[in-house]
């Protein structure tokens, strides 16, 4: 430097983007650690809301359909299953234990031929099962995959839904208490 | 032979010319038909471009050859030939999948903050930075203003 200007004293910087720049880092860092997409489920948007309907023969018996009656004005279980779905002999158990309680449990056997041998041989938890050959019924529900369960209030509105496979922790831990509770509403 | 030939040549022509009439007629009307068909196409192409595979979440309805990709396709199709506009189909399968299904995020107050939060930013930058300007000519010491 050839010029001699009096060089200004180094103004004192301010110490704000440093801690701008900190928790930038820090949200993320909390967005990395965060469950990917393609994992967490995708909420139900029917939670809250009636259900979008069942008109389908039953497996048992294609000359019978769905009957509402039969689980009017009591909280029950939509489960939706298909023989060629390796999770859903997983959570079969669960499902047994359900009707165990005392528990309607109603089967949607999605895309499927052999739900009914199927059954025959583990035992078949559901009061009544129908058959979604095309899976139209389950687009309705917003199924992408199976197993799904959904949990159904007294007066017929979708209160929770579970993807993937039943669990007992999962139960005893969420729906029983949410059962119980829907039980005395 | 001669007159053979000669005689048979004028409604050999007649013909051809009605012959190419009618075939005119028919492709038109072809053309009407499928015009038809191709507003449909595109906007059921433009729709599931739009929509997320909800099990191959990275992917577009229009690119997932997932099977229930294929019945969300064929669902599409049949709500756009029974007449329902774009903005009812799209309703459909929020009601079906939720928000999540549509890749360009619809505005509401919980996603106000995605919508124009970029902006924001931006704008407070620029702001800020005309301001650290603008303080660096007012004050020829090279002093920044105090906040």
């Amino acid at each position: 430097m050839s010029l001699s200007v009096p060089v200004p004293p180094r103004p004192r910087r301010p110490w704000w983007p440093l801690l701008a720049l900190v928790a930038l880092l820090v949200l993320l860092a909390a967005g990395l650690r965060q469950p990917r997409p393609a994992e967490a489920p995708i909420g139900s948007p029917l939670i809250g809301r009636p259900t979008p309907g069942l008109d389908l023969p039953r497996l048992d018996d294609a000359s019978r359909r769905f009957d509402p009656q039969a689980v009017a004005g009591r909280v029950w279980v939509l489960n939706v299953w298909a023989s060629w779905c390796e999770p859903c002999r997983q959570e079969h158990a669960q499902l047994l234990h359900l009707q165990r309680d005392g528990w309607p449990l109603v089967g949607l056997n999605y895309k499927d031929s052999g739900g009914a041998a199927w059954l025959a041989a583990r035992g078949n938890p559901f009061a009544q099962v129908l058959r979604d050959e095309k899976g139209r019924v389950g687009l309705d529900w917003g199924v992408y995959g199976v197993p799904e369960t959904f949990l159904i209030d007294k007066a017929g509105r979708v209160r929770a839904k579970h993807t993937g496979p039943l669990s007992a922790e999962m139960l005893t831990r969420d729906w029983g208490p949410l059962m119980k509770r829907l039980q005395e509403e | 032979m001669e007159r053979c030939k000669r005689s048979r040549a004028p409604w050999g022509q007649v013909l051809t010319w009605l012959l190419c009439l009618l075939a005119m007629g028919s492709a038109r009307a072809q053309e009407a038909l499928s015009d038809k068909d191709r507003r449909l196409e595109q906007r059921f192409q433009a729709l599931s471009a739009q929509l997320r595979c909800v099990v191959c979440q990275n992917q577009s309805l229009a690119d997932s050859p997932a099977e229930l990709a294929t019945d969300l396709k064929m669902l599409l199709r049949e709500r756009l030939q029974a007449g329902a506009s774009d903005e009812a189909v799209l309703d459909d399968m929020v009601a079906r999948y939720g928000e999540a299904v549509l890749y360009r995020p619809r505005l509401h107050r919980s996603t106000g903050l995605l919508w124009f939060g970029p902006g924001l930013l931006l704008g407070g930058g620029l702001l800020w930075l005309g301001r650290q300007w603008r303080g660096g000519r007012v004050d020829p010491s090279g002093q920044e203003p105090q906040p």
